[in-house]
């Protein structure tokens, strides 16, 4: 393996921490309104950071081109995201502030992340509110009209706000209605229904992509002076996880391989409270939020016999004492009980059901349990209405509609999947792959190793470490968007006011046109026999026994083979029905698994480099005595930086140095 | 005027045109039927009244072209509404299961509106045309005594009876939607649209009923 | 279970189209609606044919993307589901089930079950926003208390998906209940009330241009959202644009 010794520069500025970002601003180029409207940028994807971003560009003057691969930019996945977003309000009088979110982030990341970049983030995040509000985002309030909050894993203070379990729909609907505005003014051409199939790069720089019409098959060119990257994570490389069919990486591995650096692809998010899976027929798994655990206790039965009776439907949850039930996330972590991290609460899951006190059929599941908190509930409203001595069926009565208030769209969801009343009998759960901490490489300004590249949102690496916090994905996405790539973006194309339009005419865009189309016309051509799914399908099983939750070399040694095999195969037997000038949602899946095949040995790669537990990571060699992650500062403080070789077995690493100056490296505990 | 424009243009205007002129037949309809009740009882206080509705220059010269107004704007109106809601879908599903999400009434406003209208020619034949040839085609006397008679002999034919009962019976399908419909686009939906709504029921079964019950009662007793 | 699909096939927008008989088997009542035209799928793919295609992207019901007529009802017999949520256990084995595309004039088909909803962007696009543009300087997001119930209205209102349900389902195609959810949304809340009396106007104009029918309040859309968007917005909607009618100054 090649490591480079150049140490990647994030272009962070430096001085005080909490003067950066105001200093960095004061600083950076600004293009005069005038010219903003001689700029064009293209953004790929239009969830909360790609939507947010466009709007803002356009609201800016620049000229706007968003791509999204559904038929409206509403739908991205952003909007399944249920349980809220942080920002460092204080407005509960917790005593929170910019740097305790800063510092929860940093150390819900496990050390791993750009202290600056975090800082920043922290730093917005209540612009986020403020902005949003302004929005007519419908926030829950409490009766005196005021924001509500409520808490998340891995901190200690109430800085989540909230709308039901439907926050991330009801922010992307305030970024697609600033969109919606733009788009009548016709500062936003939008493009539903593109894929965006390859990056041009001209001397060096970004200036245009290569998208087919979803509906016609018409491979277009589309030029601009800058490119957002706003793609989203690559979960999906698992087959099953919590994003939507659609999610992928191909927008992001196609800047990869024209030099982009991806950066920690093994950080990946596993996240503890999913609906478990059901038969082979699965296509997704479907996430509980993790707003749950406030009120939701974790356990298994502390009994073998027990855990074989329920199995067997001898027995039921609720047939068991309190003292029968092991509430391990309680026992094992009693200052953060059920609130711990999403990584240390998967874990813990996986440890229980690998010793086998799994209570489903398959052995892989666990229960989120809402009896007590129904019985504090409903005993908090008796006395409030005034019922003394309630009875067991008021209280419950109470409780259930308190729970319902605060869940009820999660538990009607829970009841319609799995046909289990989850008021009356526990939750079954199970970790699933939700989220990406890895993406692309970006700087400080969130260019990538590509001139006039962006990315931002779930798509890059940035801000979580190999861990992110619940309710942080929404806060960086429209931190990204909103507040930080409109600014910094500008310090680029400050350059660019004299170029004039760029020509889609050039050598440049006629090579990468012609990529696409040998592409796809192998694909509809290739006289296979097997599906895209049944790729799809394999992948997913050797990424999630070799790179799931626990992972060690001699499994990711195996998954790098195997995956290199799997590639192999698909380019030799993958079969593709329909043509290429139609809507052919094989064809769009094929381009999509193809570039996962690519990803998954990268992926496994990294994770075979990074010789430490940290966060999502987990290398079983590589534990304490008590069996938690061990970070290994001394030799992996970095962010491991990928460039495009070729094959994947041939990527270079390059590392960025990880400073920490504002916050001490400790060993992590929720202790 | 935007107001009245946006009425005749666009699509809530409409619905809320729809609304108001349905208001005033339902007002109207109960007019007509506490004055057909008198019928029942007392003869001369049918006459009277009869007499006075029929002579009285505001009714005859502006309440009855207002009336003929609201009700041939509430036929013509839910014709071309009907229209364009048929053109708002061009291919009609295979399988349709309409019945899973509405009542069978609220989806077949326009057969039993179309009914009504079928019953108010015959009606008007009965009542309205000989009426106007009375009184401004062959200028007769008035007559203040004439109008119970008429209307008994009227109902004498079975036949007629028969008409009459069924129309009403359509009359209930159409109230039973129309009533609280014509609340909801008006933009009345509030704490006491369920109380309306059983309001609502009770109009559209009782006011065709009275009416029914006088078609009967005059047709046995006349 | 094994069943009989019957299910709308239709190459391109232009078209004819027509019904198609499938039978499918061993499908597990565990399995999503979606999980089974993907067993139909495979299959298809299997043997040479083509797969059917049909919109589907979260599968957790909050994208409103699926979008499909199933046995008569929009997104199916089950509520308060969209398709990816209806489970195979709310159908019996032997069963024929009638999968056809939303029909709408404004929803034209492009293939197969897809249709086209971009008439519902348009309709947000004339007026589905608060003219605020993005700057660090926005008021304190708690400097206007908003009442509780006012808050929880506007959320009820704004959990609509689009997908268009509402207008699948309305026999006369109309999209009264998605234009009263979102201009509730706003009118509920202080933030909305600037623009409130043009938002309704434009909103309810380009629903008209964009060839959708008229509501008839026969209330299927409320039963058939998978939302549950209540017909109290297509109230507020019909107040909303009374008012800004009356008030307005042209």
């Amino acid at each position: 393996m090649s490591t480079d010794s150049k140490i990647l520069d994030a272009k962070a500025p430096d001085g005080p921490i909490d003067e950066r970002w105001t200093r960095h601003k004061d600083r950076i180029n600004l293009v005069n309104p005038a010219n903003k409207r001689l700029i064009d940028v293209i953004v790929v994807g239009t969830g909360l950071a790609g939507g947010s971003a466009s709007a803002t560009l356009a609201e800016l003057g620049y000229n706007v081109k968003a791509f999204a691969y559904q038929d409206s930019p509403r739908r991205a996945h952003s909007i399944a995201a249920q349980g809220g977003i942080n920002a460092a309000k204080n407005y509960q009088g917790d005593g929170d502030s910019a740097y305790r979110l800063f510092y929860d982030t940093v150390k819900g990341g496990d050390y791993r992340s750009r202290e600056s970049n975090v800082y920043r983030l922290a730093e917005v995040s209540t612009n986020i509110i403020d902005q949003c509000v302004a929005q007519g985002v419908p926030f829950a309030r409490d009766y005196g009209g005021l924001l509500d909050n409520r808490s998340f894993g891995g901190v200690l203070v109430s800085r989540t706000f909230y709308a039901k379990g439907q926050t991330g729909q009801q922010l992307l609907l305030g970024a697609y209605s600033a969109m919606n505005r733009q788009i009548a003014r016709g500062k936003i051409e939008m493009f539903n229904r593109h894929e965006m199939l390859d990056v041009v790069v001209v001397d060096g720089k970004a200036r245009g992509i290569i998208a087919r019409n979803l509906v016609t098959g018409e491979i277009e060119r589309h030029s601009a002076h800058a490119v957002v990257i706003a793609s989203g994570g690559y979960g999906n490389v698992y087959f099953l996880s919590t994003n939507a069919m659609g999610s992928n990486t191909t927008a992001a591995w196609k800047i990869h391989k024209k030099g982009a650096y991806f950066a920690n692809p093994c950080f990946t998010q596993i996240h503890p409270t999913c609906i478990p899976r059901s038969g082979d027929y699965q296509s997704k798994l479907t996430l509980m939020s993790e707003s749950l655990r406030n009120d939701g206790r974790i356990w298994v039965p502390k009994n073998m016999d027990d855990v074989v009776a329920i199995r067997e439907g001898r027995k039921k949850p609720t047939d068991l004492s309190e003292a029968e039930r092991d509430y391990y996330l309680e026992r094992r972590y009693p200052a953060f009980g059920n609130l711990v991290p999403r990584d240390v609460a998967s874990r813990a899951a996986k440890e229980r059901c690998d010793a086998g006190y799994g209570v489903n059929k398959t052995g892989e599941a666990v229960y989120l349990d809402f009896k007590s908190a129904i019985q504090r509930y409903g005993k908090e409203q008796a006395k409030i209405k005034g019922i003394d001595n309630p009875s067991e069926s008021q209280i419950l009565e109470l409780g259930e509609g308190i729970v319902e208030a605060k869940y009820g769209n999660l538990f009607q969801m829970y009841e319609k999947i799995v046909d289990e009343n989850p008021y009356k009998t526990p939750m079954m759960i199970y970790p699933a792959t939700h989220y990406t901490m890895g993406g692309i490489w970006v700087d400080y300004n969130l260019m990538t190793t590509i001139e006039g590249c962006f990315a931002i949102g779930e798509a890059n690496f940035s801000d979580h470490g190999a861990n992110r916090l619940g309710a942080s994905a929404l806060m960086q996405g429209l931190a990204d968007g909103y507040f930080v790539l409109p600014y910094t973006i500008g310090d680029y194309l400050s350059n660019d006011i004299r170029t004039g339009s760029i020509s889609t005419d050039s050598p440049e865009f006629a090579e990468a046109e012609k990529s696409v189309k040998d592409r796809i016309d192998f694909f509809v051509n290739n006289k296979g026999e097997h599906s895209v799914d049944y790729y799809h399908k394999k992948l997913g099983k050797i990424m999630w026994d070799k790179c799931g939750m626990a992972r060690n070399e001699k499994d990711l040694k195996e998954a790098i083979s195997e995956i290199s095999e799997l590639r192999a195969d698909f380019w030799k037997n993958v079969v593709v029905p329909g043509s290429a000038d139609e809507m052919n949602a094989e064809l769009e899946k094929a381009g999509r698994v193809a570039d996962f095949l690519e990803l998954g040995e990268l992926f496994a790669k990294d994770a075979l480099e990074r010789e430490e537990s940290c966060g999502g990571h987990f290398r079983e060699e590589h534990v304490t005595e008590d069996g938690e992650a061990k970070r290994d500062d001394e030799n992996f403080a970095y962010v491991a930086a990928w460039e495009y070789k070729g094959e994947p077995s041939d990527a270079q690493l390059h590392k960025e140095q990880l400073e920490f100056n504002d916050i001490k490296l400790k060993q992590r505990s929720y202790k | 005027m935007s107001l009245i424009k946006e009425i005749f243009t666009s699509s809530v205007g409409r619905k809320i045109a729809m609304a108001l002129s349905a208001f005033f037949l339902m007002v109207f309809l109960l007019q007509h039927l506490t004055i057909n009740l008198t019928s029942v009882f007392s003869e001369e206080l049918f006459n009277e009244l009869s007499h006075f509705m029929g002579t009285n220059p505001v009714v005859q010269f502006i309440l009855q072209p207002v009336l003929i107004f609201g009700v041939v704007f509430h036929f013509v109106m839910g014709f071309a509404l009907e229209i364009k809601n048929k053109k708002a879908r061009e291919v009609s599903y295979a399988k349709n299961n309409g019945s899973a999400n509405s009542s069978w009434f609220s989806r077949n406003m326009i057969w039993s509106g179309l009914f009504i209208l079928f019953f108010l020619i015959f009606h008007f034949k009965d009542f309205w045309v000989p009426e106007m040839v009375y009184k401004y085609v062959q200028f007769k006397p008035s007559d203040p005594n004439r109008y119970y008679h008429e209307v008994v002999e009227m109902f004498h034919s079975p036949l007629r009876v028969g008409v009459y009962i069924l129309a009403f019976v359509f009359l209930t399908l159409h109230l039973l939607h129309g009533f609280s419909s014509a609340f909801q686009s008006v933009g009345a939906n509030n704490k006491y649209t369920e109380s309306l709504k059983m309001v609502g029921k009770v109009y559209a079964i009782l006011v065709p009923l009275g009416f029914i019950f006088i078609a009967l009662w005059l047709h046995l007793n006349g | 279970m094994n069943l009989t699909l019957k299910i709308w096939r239709q190459k391109s927008p232009k078209d004819q189209g027509k019904m198609v008989d499938y039978p499918v088997s061993d499908i597990s009542e565990h399995m999503s609606f979606l999980e089974m035209m993907d067993v139909l799928n495979e299959t298809l793919i299997a043997k040479g044919e083509e797969p059917v295609a049909f919109d589907h992207d979260c599968r957790e019901g909050i994208c409103g993307m699926c979008s499909m007529y199933i046995n008569g009802e929009a997104h199916g017999p089950d509520r308060g589901v969209t398709t990816c949520q209806l489970h195979m256990r709310k159908f019996k084995d032997g069963d024929t089930i009638y999968i056809e595309p939303f029909r709408a004039k404004a929803f034209p088909v492009i293939k197969d079950l897809s249709v086209d909803r971009s008439s519902f962007d348009r309709i947000q696009q004339a007026g589905g926003y608060i003219s605020v543009n993005t700057s660090g300087n926005t008021q304190d997001a708690n400097a206007i208390p908003i009442p509780k119930d006012d808050a929880d209205l506007a959320m009820d209102a704004a959990t609509c998906i689009g997908c268009g349900a509402c207008v699948a389902t309305c026999k006369n195609s109309s999209a009264m209940l998605f234009v009263g959810a979102k201009v509730s949304q706003y009118a509920l809340l202080p933030q909305g009330q600037v623009e409130a009396s043009q938002r309704v106007q434009n909103m309810v104009k380009q629903m008209d241009d964009e060839g959708f029918g008229n509501c008839t309040n026969t209330g299927a859309c409320e039963v058939e959202c998978p939302k549950g968007i209540s017909l109290t917005n297509i109230a507020r909607l019909n107040r909303e644009f009374l008012s800004a009618k009356a008030s307005s100054k042209n």
